[in-house]
Parts: structure tokens; sequence; C-alpha cells
């Protein structure tokens, strides 16, 4: 008798696991179409802004092809070796998927001082976002791609803290699912900003 | 410590200004006076167990309510003063109200009954109906949920608070800039504006994905899309509207925050900013905000026609395709909030003739209602009378939209009361009508017992007449020229007598928000007389009536297994009136459990929120982090719910159903 209710528990909270699963990641999906919308405003902000240099530089004169390249590249494979972590969580294998975020992790924060730099530079000659209505929006834009990353950052720690504690189980599996899109979208914005801003920008 | 303090001072409350200190005195007294009672009640402990700390969907739906419901008084005493500085403000005599001080009124106003008085009632009729009706037992993300709630909390007590410490926006409800600029707006109001909408405004969009998902993921088996009740439906688009709107809003305040706080140039006037930019994307957001409100006002008025008609409602399916078109056409009417900005003719024309494709959809609602209403036994409760009130209201003020749709025409009744008489006349007339007959009909569910009819009717007949003698002058002398926003007026201009009868009719609205007082307070002594044990008093079609009033905290204590459009008609059509529960055994239920997460990061967002205002740096940033620290405490967290046994849920059905017979 009580094993049976012990098992019907255990089936329960197989079910609730599973039915949990389902509704986060698709939540963390709307999530991810509004923060979409959020993105799209600010792009349009600065397709309409980009030509406002009040006087300032254009984005033709301030852009270092090279140095953004770089950037990019530390993006995407950080997008990749994500992928190689999911791989690893699909495999059970814990101490794969730690090495992996690690790896993501010091590509995101490799990206995210790239970045810094260049606003860093930029404020310094002169060029900071109150000179002219152009860099407002490029920096707002740039800007909260990378707070966004800085946050994804912030979260794939304590990530890694809670899989040290609880291993790979359902509720982890599902935090790195939406950490997973999370990150893959946040690449995918980039390659808009690299067009958008970087590519047509230097046109 | 003034640099403690930032720019805070004893200065920021306006001790000579007679008026502010009367309504923050008024609300300060009424604050203590309810902390003392809850002392003297020694009900702190069940406060914060069964409400602060709740994520039950049902308590959160009532908190949002009744909050909604202080704020209509403070917005409504906002109109009073405003129809009565009108009505007092001709030639020589200049009114009791400084223009410093109406413009803060009007700008109040708008941003209260929108923000803080329209969205919690419908996020609280959401909260309250939409789980009961798709057979859930609650949201898809409680915790959240209650996040939601204390977030819009957050932009309550902002807006309240600048009442004695400081002062509010001087913009009008959009805080257009330049104006809302800091070089035009050097205080501390747009900023009360900013972080008041952009708290509160994360907490809907927060909201709109958690019923978005509870709607598409939680409904109960056999509930197919097309089996939704019409007022889910209308909730589901309302969430999608959200979802898609909020971000802009966000965008929006977070780039006028940026131009005040860090000198950007967005909305500037040097710098190359783009002011136009602002009024386009706000509207983006604004447009949808509308429809926000309205949809499930629309979605009310279905239940109340089939429920009380006692027919099925017509058409279903042309109602939900028609709220569909409605969700689509929402977003590409945006410009016709500012046809005068000069986009030229065929942009004007493209906007003007997709505003006028509006009314076809809502048209086909209309007959759609009054098709259901047609040969059917009509019961004429209250719910049915402000439905009734709002067929006819809400068709002219759908008429006098359209007419505005005419880009000519707009150019010349833009910014006059004209169409201040408009927007009042579908914002009194579909969202007032509909929440307030929403709250009449589903009140017994959340409570267990009916409202006062006689005293609902009474407030409907008031606010009805009342509507008419405020608004239709309005329209009159938007036609007479007068413009809107308005503190002074010549006398010759032969506006006077139209003034003065807009505030007797404001009175009359005022009597009748009276007797809605008066009916929940007499509803309460009376509660014994109007009690229904019942479940269903209304002989209700659809499953919120299919379980007990008001329902266990798990909502079902069997998930409903659905096959029509209205299973609990059905179900009584079958089986009787006093059809039994089904006798199997009764199971484990998984519940969430309480959590005070939600509470503390709110109120983290308030200090934060209040040091971004008075730039007091050091509160922000602790509070920032606290939020920041919430979120992760949160996220630590992985003793989230529970199971309550077969055995409590056992007993608490017997309880319900001793209270049947008893």
């Amino acid at each position: 008798m009580s094993t049976e209710v012990l098992h019907n528990n255990h089936d329960h909270h197989h079910d609730h696991d599973a039915e949990a699963t389902s509704k986060v990641v698709f939540g963390f999906w709307i999530y991810i179409m509004s923060d979409c919308i959020l993105f799209a405003c600010i792009f349009a902000t600065y397709v309409v802004l980009h030509g406002n240099t009040y006087g300032g530089p254009s984005g033709k004169e301030l852009f270092e092809m090279p140095y953004v390249l770089v950037e990019t590249f530390l993006l995407l494979i950080s997008s990749f070796t994500y992928g190689l972590a999911m791989q690893a969580m699909y495999k059970a294998n814990k101490s794969q998927v730690m090495m992996w975020l690690a790896i993501t992790f010091l590509l995101g924060l490799g990206f995210i001082c790239m970045e810094i730099n260049e606003f860093h530079h930029l404020i310094l000659e002169g060029n900071g976002p109150n000179r002219s209505a152009f860099l407002s929006s490029f920096f707002t834009l740039v800007g909260t791609h990378g707070l966004h990353v800085t946050c994804g950052l912030i979260w794939m720690v304590m990530l890694m803290l809670q899989l040290n504690k609880h291993g790979i189980t359902a509720i982890t599996s599902r935090k790195l699912s939406c950490l997973s899109l999370f990150w893959h979208f946040l690449d995918i914005v980039w390659i808009f900003v690299f067009t958008i801003v970087y590519l047509m920008g230097v046109m | 410590m003034d640099h403690l303090l930032g720019k805070l001072s004893l200065a920021a409350i306006p001790f000579n200004e007679l008026p502010a200190m009367l309504a923050g005195g008024g609300m300060v007294g009424g604050f203590i006076a309810l902390v003392l009672l809850i002392t003297y009640l020694g009900k702190w402990k069940w406060l914060w167990t069964e409400w602060l700390t709740s994520v039950d969907h049902k308590k959160i739906g009532v908190m949002y309510i009744i909050v909604a419901l202080v704020m209509l008084l403070r917005g409504f005493a906002d109109a009073l003063l405003m129809r009565t500085q009108q009505a007092m403000s001709v030639g020589a005599n200049h009114g009791f109200l400084p223009p410093h001080h109406y413009d803060q009124i009007f700008t109040a106003h708008g941003v209260i009954m929108i923000f803080f008085m329209a969205m919690p009632f419908m996020v609280g009729l959401m909260n309250i109906v939409v789980p009961l009706q798709i057979g859930a037992r609650d949201v898809a993300f409680p915790f959240l949920n209650s996040l939601s709630f204390w977030l819009f909390m957050v932009g309550v007590i902002l807006v309240m608070l600048c009442l004695i410490v400081g002062e509010f926006g001087q913009t009008g409800w959009l805080a257009y800039p330049p104006l809302s600029e800091k070089e035009f707006s050097p205080g501390v109001g747009v900023d009360y504006y900013i972080w008041s909408l952009q708290i509160s405004g994360i907490g809907t969009l927060i909201s709109g994905i958690n019923f978005f998902v509870t709607i598409l993921k939680m409904r109960c088996p056999g509930m197919t899309l097309m089996k939704m009740p019409v007022f889910t439906w209308t909730a589901l688009c309302a969430n999608i509207l959200i979802i898609i709107a909020f971000p802009v809003l966000t965008v929006t305040l977070s780039m006028l925050t940026l131009d005040r706080y860090l000198d950007f140039h967005f909305f500037t006037n040097d710098g190359g900013g783009n002011a136009m930019m602002y009024v386009n994307l706000i509207w983006i957001w604004g447009h949808p905000e509308v429809y926000i409100l309205v949809l499930p006002a629309f979605g009310i008025f279905s239940e109340v026609v089939s429920t009380f008609s006692r027919k099925r409602l017509f058409g279903y399916n042309m109602m939900v395709y028609a709220t569909a078109c409605i969700t689509l056409l929402s977003f590409i009417v945006w410009l016709h909030h500012f046809f005068t900005m000069g986009a030229g003719a065929n942009v004007n024309a493209f906007f003007g003739i997709a505003t006028m494709i509006i009314s076809i959809p809502t048209g086909v609602k209309i007959f759609n209602w009054l098709f259901t209403m047609y040969k059917g036994k009509i019961t004429f409760t209250a719910p049915m009378y402000w439905t009734m009130g709002f067929i006819v209201t809400f068709s002219i003020g759908g008429m006098t939209g359209v007419l505005l749709a005419v880009p000519g025409a707009d150019f010349l009744l833009h910014n006059s009361l004209f169409l201040i008489a408009h927007f009042h006349n579908v914002i009194i007339g579909g969202v007032v009508f509909g929440y307030v007959a929403g709250f009449n009909y589903w009140f017994p569910k959340a409570f267990g017992f009916k409202l006062n009819e006689k005293l609902g009717k009474c407030a409907f007949w008031c606010w009805l007449v009342g509507f008419y003698v405020a608004f239709m002058p309005l329209y009159v002398l938007g036609f007479m020229g007068a413009t809107r926003r308005l503190s002074h007026y010549d006398a010759s201009t032969g506006w006077h007598p139209l003034f003065v009868i807009a505030l007797i009719g404001a009175l009359i609205i005022f009597a009748g928000i009276g007797f809605q007082l008066l009916q929940v307070v007499v509803s309460i002594i009376q509660r014994k007389q109007n009690i229904d044990v019942t479940g269903d008093p209304w002989n209700g079609r659809t499953l919120e009536w299919d379980t007990a009033s008001p329902p266990p905290f798990y909502n079902f204590a069997f998930v409903p297994e659905v096959h029509s459009l209205e299973p609990h008609w059905d179900h009584k059509q079958e089986n009787g009136m006093n059809a039994g529960k089904p006798k199997c055994p009764y199971e484990d239920i998984h519940m969430p459990k309480n959590t005070g997460v939600g509470f503390v990061i709110g109120l983290l967002a308030f200090t934060f929120s209040f040091g971004m205002i008075w730039d007091i740096w050091w509160l922000a940033i602790i509070s920032a982090v606290g939020m920041f620290a919430g979120v992760v405490y949160r996220s630590f967290d992985y003793d989230i719910d529970y199971y309550v046994k077969a055995e409590e849920v056992e007993r608490i059905e017997n309880e319900i159903s001793n209270r049947k017979i008893a």
C-alpha cells in the first residue's frame, strides 16, 4: 500500500516536472518575442536618427571594423560552445556542461570587455552619447545588447552554482534550456547590430 | 546631509498649496487610520500570510480590484476639480486652481484612470475569472503573478506620494517632449510620471506573458480554442496586445529617461533629437492599449448578455474572429492620433481608412449582442443594465470616432473638447460600463454573496444620465472651438453655460459612484440575505459557475473535462440543477507555496524609483542590488510547491457540500 502511494506520488511529480518545463520554456519563448519587439523599437530609433550627427562624427569616421569583427567572433563562438554545453547536458555529463559553460562565460566576458573598451574610447574622445542624436541611439542600441549579455553572464554563473549543487535535474535542465534560448537570441540580435550599425555604417 | 538626500528637502512638501495639502492630508490620515485599524484588530499576521504573500490568483485579483476602486476615487476627484475649475474660470474669475496645479491635475487624471484604475480593474477581473473559466487550478507562473501585482503597486504608491512629496508632471498624460524634457520640465513631476509608468508597465508585461501561457497551456481536457468562453478569448487577445505593445512603452520611457538623466538627444530640440519620434512610439503602444482595455470589456458583455438572455451567444465564431481582427487592426492605426503631424495625404489616408475599418468588426459584435437578446428570456439584472447602457453609449462613441478618423475633419477637431468627449464616450461607455458589469456579475463568485441589485441599478442610472449630461456639452464645445486642457477662457466665447452643465453631469456621476460604494457596504452588511451556496447564482453557462462560491483555493477538486462551448449549462441540462459531483476518490493536488519575495522586490523597486526621482543615488543603488538579490534568492529556492493531501481536499469539499445543505 505505502509503496503504491509512493509510486503514485512519484508519477505525479514526474508529470508535474514535464508540465512545468513545457510551460516555462513556452513562457520564455514569449518573453524573448517581447524582447525582440523591444530591440525592434531601438533599431527603428537608430535607423531614424543615424543621420542626425549634429555636426559630430558619423559612423564611418568612428567604427573600427577589425575590432568589431573580433567582438563578433567572440560572441558567435560563445553561442557554439553553449550549444556544446547543451549537448553535454543531454548526455547528462555534468563536468562537461560546467566546462563548456565556463568557456562560454569567458568568451562572453571578452565580448563585454571589448565593448566597454570601445565605449570608453568613444567617450574619452568626446564622442559620448550626448554628442548627437546619432550617438545617443548608437550607445542605447549597442548598450542595451551589452546589458542583456551582462545579465546572461550573471545568470550563467548562478546556473553553474546551481548545477554544482543539484546536478543535472529536470529543473536545472530547464534553466539551461532557457539560458540557451536567451544566449542564441542575443547572438541573432548582434548579427543585426553588426549589419545595420557597423557594416551599413561604414558603407 | 544635503548630499545624502539628493534633491529632497522640506521644500518638496507643498505646504502653501491648500488643495494639495488637503488631498495629501486626507490620504495620509486614511493610511494611518488603516494601519491603526489593522493593529487594533490584530490582523497584521493574517494580512501578511493570507494576502500580501499570496500567490492565489483569486486573492491577487481581489487586491487589484480594491486598488482600482480606490484609484477611481482619486481619479474622479481630479475630474471634479477640473470640471469645477472650468465652470468657474471665465472672464474676470480665474477659478481656484493656479495653472501650475491645474496642469498636474489633468495629467494625473489621465494617468490614473488609464494605468491605475482601468488596467488593474481589467487585470483583476482576468485574474479572478480566466483560470476558473478554463478549468485551471492557478495561473502558469503564480510567483510572477504576485510580482506583477507588487510592481503595479509601486506605480500606485508613487502617484499617490507625489501629492505630498514633490509634484506630478504638468505635461498631459503622455508627456510629449520637448515639454517633458529637462529643459522645460526641470522638476521631479515628469520623473514621478516616468518611474510610476515604467515599473508598473513591466508588471503588466509580466502579467501579459503569464496569462498568455496560462490560456494556451492550462486549459482543461477537451477545451479546444473554439470551445473557450468569449471572455477568455478577449483576455487572450488583450494579452497578445500587452506582449507586443508594452515593450514599446518600456523603450519609449527609457529613452525619455536617458534624455532627462544623462543628457541624451532622442527627443530634444537640440543635438539632432526628433520629438515626433516619441509621439509615434508612444502611440504605437498607446493605441493597442485602448484595445487592451476594451476587448476584455467586450468579453464581459458577451458573457453577461448570454447568461441573462438564457441563450447561447449569437455568432460565437464571428465574435472570436471579430476580436482577432480588432487585435490585428489595432496595430496599424496609431497615426490617427496625430494626423496634424503632416505625414502627408497618402499616409493620413491609409491610417484614416484603417481606423474606419475597425468599426466593422466592432459593429459585428454589437449586432451579435443584439441578436443574442432577440427572443431571449431577458432577466433585467444590474449587469444587464450596464450592458444595455453600453450598447447605446458605445455606438454613439464609435460613430464620433469614425468622424474623427476622417483626416480632414480631424484637422478641425484635433485637441478640441470634441476629442475629449469622444474618448470618454468610448472609455466610460465601453470600458467602465463593462468592468462594472463584470464586477456585479462575478462578485458572488469571488465572495459567495450577491451585490444589492437595487443600489446597483441606482448607480447605473446616475452613471448613464451623468455621462450624457457631462459629455454631450463637450461635443458642442468642441465644435465651438474649445480646446482641451484649458484652465481659463473668455466670457465672450459663450462657453460658460455648457461648462456648467458639464459640471452638473460630473456631479450626477459622483452620485453614481456614491451608490456603488453604498452598494458594496450594504451588500457586505446584508451578506446573509444575499448568500449564494450553489456557486451558480445567475444560472450561468461556463465553467466558473461549476465550482463553489468562493471557490476553494485549488479551484476544482477534479480537473473538469469539457465537450462543448457551454459545459456548465449542458451539464445542468443533462443532470438537472442539483447534479452531484463525480464520486471518484480525491487525489493529491499540486499547488504553489506562498512567498514574500514579490512583495520585497516591489518594496525595493519603490525605494529604487524614489531614489532615482530625488537623485538619492545611494538608495537607488542599494535598492537595485537588493532587487537583483531577490531574483537570485528566488532562483536558488527549489522548495516552491507542495501537495494538498487527498484527505484535506475531501475535508474542504465536504465542508462546501455541508454549506449547501445548511
